[in-house]
């Protein structure tokens, strides 16, 4: 089995996995410490993966019912992430993994979230499209094997999430701002404000920038009491713009590429309205459910079923990374 | 120096002409609202300082690197706060000798950082218009 470490911003994951795929446990736990900060502060995020990364190592091999004994690859997220919160993983991953003499797969992020569609009981399997969108990454992929992807277009400024994020700032919103802009949007019109969705922007990249500005100046005009009483409209309007730009550059890059089968994956895969939305789109469309679609352990394993283990001791010199090397 | 730009591409080319009078070491502050224009500002001076590929937020990850002709590292301090928390060398991965850097809400910090070349403040003028004001 698989024991697979994920720490790459402020989720602490862990999940034990069969090498064909089979979730036997996937434990995420979500600091929350970082509410108050209004985002993920790194050297925070750092110091509470340090407490927790042991804990939730140990209750996702309890859940599995299985011990160390069991496992035969460690897996662990190596970037790109927060760097002081990838090294605890991967320095707790080195760990396990060298005190059993077991061989260690260092895994890529967002390879995670792709491999999360191999997942059972419902496997999909390539090739597809694949579009990735949470608060640090937004990209579209061509997956064609196991072992990688093609980026097609990925984000010129701001990720889909962060997008999200700082418009619900904008609107007075907690954060993390996607389930609270969610929840305040399923009560407004989603046409009561025309916010640009970059439809006429070419290509298969993404931007947020403007859409970010065009609130900013919604909520000007209206005023703190304006902005106040059209909150719902304001917060539908923003997300209905986040979710067809998303889904156009979908439709766009189905249609380029002649691929017929989309899944999704990332925090804002787990947005109601753009999961509907998209679910239309392709002949076949896997939406995983929402605990694989934000960050967790279990997606990792997934990846190093079909990555090139390093045996002990090998790997003890492993670093992490923060920045992507693949353009996404 | 106050700069009035009408669109992403003119604030893109008012990052390019400040980057021509950029040394390594040099760190630029820019300040800004929320969609004021500052990673637009950023990646103009990048890709004139030679980086080719996407310039994007660095928001999440704190800061990125990137490689032109100089090194060029683009930080985002939003989300630390204050400093007090946080692990001294936290910038130093960034802030090097070699490097040309960018600092996006620098305020938590900027009391404590060196060889500050130019401080930058976008701020919105209505659509895509900007105003630019640079002291260097």
């Amino acid at each position: 089995m698989i024991l697979a470490i994920e720490t790459s911003c402020d989720d602490t994951c862990a999940a034990v996995v069969t090498r064909g795929g089979h979730i036997r446990s996937n434990v995420i736990s979500s600091q929350g410490v970082h509410d108050r900060y209004g985002g993920v502060v790194p050297e925070v995020a750092s110091r509470h993966h340090l407490e927790l990364t042991t804990r939730v190592v140990d209750d996702a091999l309890a859940r599995a019912e299985a011990t160390l004994d069991d496992v035969d690859l460690v897996a662990v997220t190596a970037g790109p992430g927060l760097v002081g919160a990838l090294l605890v993983g991967v320095a707790t991953a080195k760990g396990i993994a060298a005190s059993r003499g077991l061989p260690l797969a260092a895994v890529d992020h967002l390879q995670g979230h792709v491999a999360a569609n191999f997942l059972e009981p419902e496997p999909f399997e390539p090739p597809f499209l694949c579009l990735v969108a949470s608060g640090g990454h937004t990209f579209l992929a061509r997956v064609e094997d196991h072992e990688g992807f093609t980026v097609l277009g990925s984000t010129l400024d701001d990720a889909a999430g962060e997008a999200i994020d700082k418009g619900a700032r904008l609107l007075g919103l907690p954060f993390p701002g996607g389930p609270h802009l969610e929840k305040l949007a399923a009560g407004g019109d989603p046409a009561a404000f025309a916010f640009p969705d970059a439809r006429r922007v070419g290509g298969l990249d993404f931007s947020f920038a403007g859409l970010k500005t065009a609130l900013l100046y919604a909520t000007r005009d209206l005023g703190e009491h304006g902005t106040h009483a059209r909150r719902a409209d304001l917060a539908a309007s923003y997300q209905h713009a986040v979710v067809e730009q998303l889904a156009r550059r979908v439709e766009r890059a189905l249609a380029e590429t002649g691929l017929e089968r989309l899944a999704i994956g990332g925090g804002v895969a787990a947005n109601g309205p753009l999961r509907e939305r998209l679910s239309g789109l392709a002949r076949e469309v896997k939406v995983p459910p929402r605990a694989l679609c934000t960050d967790n352990a279990a997606m990792i394993a997934s990846a190093a079923r079909y990555a090139e283990p390093v045996a002990f001791p090998g790997y003890l010199g492993l670093d992490a990374y923060a920045t992507s090397a693949r353009g996404a | 120096m106050v700069v009035a730009t009408r669109s992403a591409a003119d604030t893109e080319a008012a990052g390019a002409r400040l980057a021509a009078d950029l040394r390594p070491g040099d760190v630029v502050l820019v300040l800004g609202e929320m969609g004021a224009g500052k990673t637009t500002f950023v990646r103009g001076a990048a890709r004139a300082l030679g980086v080719e590929g996407p310039v994007t937020s660095p928001t999440f990850t704190l800061g990125r690197r990137y490689a032109g002709r100089v090194a060029v590292s683009h930080l985002d301090l939003h989300r630390l706060g204050d400093l007090a928390g946080e692990d001294p060398a936290l910038l130093d991965d960034y802030l090097t000798p070699d490097a040309v850097s960018f600092i996006e809400w620098p305020e938590v910090a900027e009391h404590e950082l060196d060889h500050v070349r130019a401080r930058v403040r976008l701020e919105h003028a209505g659509g895509d218009a900007r105003t630019i004001t640079i002291d260097a």
